[in-house]
């Protein structure tokens, strides 16, 4: 267990470095300097500027620098707005993103598993077709226009809930409904496949003969192992969900990290869109990093397929 | 286990020692209907397609993928409106006789406009899935079968990649080279590939020890022939099932780096742009701006999500009949 978590260890070490060296070599091959505007600025001032951000040492000594800097959780400032750092940013939108991200991730999961779950029960009758038709839209309309179609029937013609912002729990169940829908789609799928497979087990059937409560045998014995490959995709799902933040605050104007992030980028704050990926790369490496021992963890089978180098 | 013999006259049971000789009959043998074939046998590809064929839904997916390359291809060309020309006084039109699928805030034709987008994004769709598959069968290919120690290497090498997220380099490249056609698929390929490579080293790593490899090794056939003639064919099967899964997400991410403001740039049209464009007039009335580019989006993805479920289940030999 130990060399499986040192194993993994080194190589999220390794992919950290590589995400933070690759966003340093595009920013050095950025043509022009960043202080570079339209309106022209005093070249004394400019050279101060570059001494400033050690913009006039050579690459490698940069690139030294600005390794300590991510070592020290330094984003670095923001070009468009002086007077803020890309910490500053993430301080006040990553709580509203990391909220947003959570209960999304609650919600889909909470679904998605008990769809799954009653699909692969009532299998080929009609919730299992429903269920499943429903995992498809889910997984194929993509969250922007589902956003917008919730907006347009539910906040504007039914005026149900606020169209917009982020002040109470009201206003958290469009955003939340938009994001969650895809994961969930995908979480129903596999749970109800996984699910199908368990249900035939051998186990399964032992229980049944001995006179187990069906409830009992769905949620301890078969449901424990049917969740397992849902464990696996949980990074690649997380991954999903905090990208499509950035989507779904832009539409919902929420002001959480995304919001900043459309910004940086449609303003071209090179610092900020860099700062930000830096961060939720590394985020997001290290949650997969989670979920790899969480895995290890919860699945006692694992230690020998990974000896096969798998 | 002891079978009972039942009197069928008396519908008692019987002693199997009593059982009368009269109750033996010789079965007739049609002589011919042995000789006869019952099926004709088909070859892999044949019943995967037969199995296909009889899967409704993704036969469904297959036919509006069709019928949508079709459109894709004729229907700019036979509208009479140009994509990108503004007709300002038409603007906001519902759709109608004229204009099929109505006008936008330029006033330009959106059913012209879909089918553009349809060029676009499927064009993205497919090359994105083209390069991921030539990258990753010639690297997968390599390492399932060198094995040992380039294997681990390579191996190292995809984890790596495989754990960076894919969405964020994706937006962190395409801000650097700038958006365009060329730097979109560029920057979707640059780390989709390795999902494919991954699928075909496995693929490569249980079919290469099989008889027919070795007696192939044996004869002396060089490695790139083996590869190209013994492994790929049998792999092709999850292959082509990866392959229709990478076109609607790679038109997923088109869609979304169009709103990231990273797509392709006006005046172009992909569907992606056009559902960013109109966002805002659909709090305005103006759905069908909206409606358009987001149902073939969303119809898209669902056809070949659909396509790829169906080509999974026909292309499984242990599922053939």
């Amino acid at each position: 267990m130990l060399r499986y978590v040192g194993k993994r260890l080194l190589m999220m070490l390794l992919t950290l470095w590589v995400i933070v060296s690759l966003t340093f070599v595009l920013m050095v091959t950025i043509p022009g300097s960043p202080f570079n505007s339209e309106r022209g600025t005093n070249e004394a001032v400019q050279s101060n500027l570059e001494a400033h951000y050690n913009l006039d040492e050579p690459y490698i000594v940069q690139y030294v620098l600005y390794l300590k800097s991510i070592a020290t959780f330094d984003f670095g400032p923001s070009i468009k707005q002086p007077s803020q750092t890309v910490n500053d940013m993430l301080g006040r939108g990553f709580p509203i993103s990391f909220e947003l991200g959570i209960i999304t991730i609650i919600v889909a999961v909470i679904s998605g598993v008990t769809l799954g779950v009653f699909a692969a029960l009532k299998h080929n009758q009609i919730i299992d077709y429903l269920a499943m038709g429903f995992a498809v839209l889910g997984i194929s309309i993509p969250n922007f226009v589902l956003a917008t179609l919730l907006i347009q029937q539910l906040a504007v013609n039914l005026e149900w809930f606020p169209v917009a912002r982020w002040l109470s729990p009201t206003h958290m169940i469009l955003p939340i409904t938009a994001l969650a829908t895809g994961p969930m789609a995908i979480i129903a799928r596999l749970t109800r496949s996984t699910m199908l497979e368990v249900l035939t087990q051998d186990y399964i059937k032992m229980a049944r003969a001995k006179g187990l409560a069906p409830w009992k045998i769905i949620c301890k014995h078969a449901l424990k192992n049917a969740l397992m490959p849902v464990v696996t995709i949980m990074g690649t799902l997380l991954a999903g969900i905090l990208t499509g933040t950035f989507v779904i605050e832009k539409i919902f104007a929420v002001p959480g990290m995304g919001k900043y992030f459309v910004e940086s980028i449609n303003q071209r704050d090179y610092p900020v869109i860099m700062g930000t990926t830096v961060f939720y790369s590394a985020f997001l490496i290290i949650m997969l990093f989670l979920v790899d021992i969480a895995y290890g963890i919860l699945d006692p089978r694992i230690k020998l397929h990974k000896k096969g180098g798998k | 286990m002891k079978t009972k013999w039942v009197d069928q006259a008396r519908q008692e049971p019987v002693q199997a020692s009593e059982v009368p000789d009269a109750w033996f009959v010789w079965k007739k043998q049609d002589k011919a209907a042995l000789e006869a074939v019952s099926r004709p046998s088909l070859s892999y590809w044949k019943d995967a397609w037969r199995r296909l064929v009889q899967n409704k839904l993704a036969m469904t997916g297959f036919v509006f993928l069709v019928l949508l390359t079709i459109f894709a291809i004729f229907a700019p060309i036979l509208s009479p409106y140009e994509v990108n020309k503004q007709d300002l006084p038409n603007q906001y039109q519902p759709p109608s006789q004229e204009h099929w699928f109505g006008t936008d805030n330029g006033g330009r034709d959106v059913f012209t406009r879909t089918w553009y987008g349809a060029r676009i994004s499927l064009f993205v769709g497919l090359m994105a899935a083209l390069i991921d598959f030539t990258i990753g069968i010639i690297y997968g290919g390599l390492s399932g079968y060198k094995g040992g120690r380039t294997d681990h290497i390579m191996m190292r090498i995809i984890e790596v990649l495989y754990g960076l997220p894919y969405l964020l380099v994706v937006i962190l490249l395409l801000v650097v080279l700038g958006p365009s056609l060329g730097t979109i698929i560029l920057a979707l390929t640059v780390t989709g590939w390795v999902g494919m490579a991954r699928i075909v080293r496995g693929q490569v790593l249980q079919i290469k020890n099989y008889e027919f490899v070795l007696a192939s090794k044996s004869f002396g056939t060089k490695t790139s022939r083996i590869i190209r003639k013994n492994l790929l064919p049998n792999t092709m099967g999850p292959i082509i099932v990866q392959m229709t899964l990478t076109v609607p997400s790679a038109i997923f991410a088109e869609a979304f780096l169009s709103f990231l403001g990273l797509g392709i740039q006006a005046p172009f049209a992909s569907w992606g742009v056009m559902a960013n464009d109109s966002l805002g007039s659909i709090l305005s009335g103006h759905w069908w701006t909206l409606f358009f580019p987001a149902f073939f989006i969303s119809f898209t993805m669902f056809a070949f999500n659909v396509l790829g479920d169906g080509l999974q289940d026909a292309l499984d030999p242990k599922l053939r009949k």
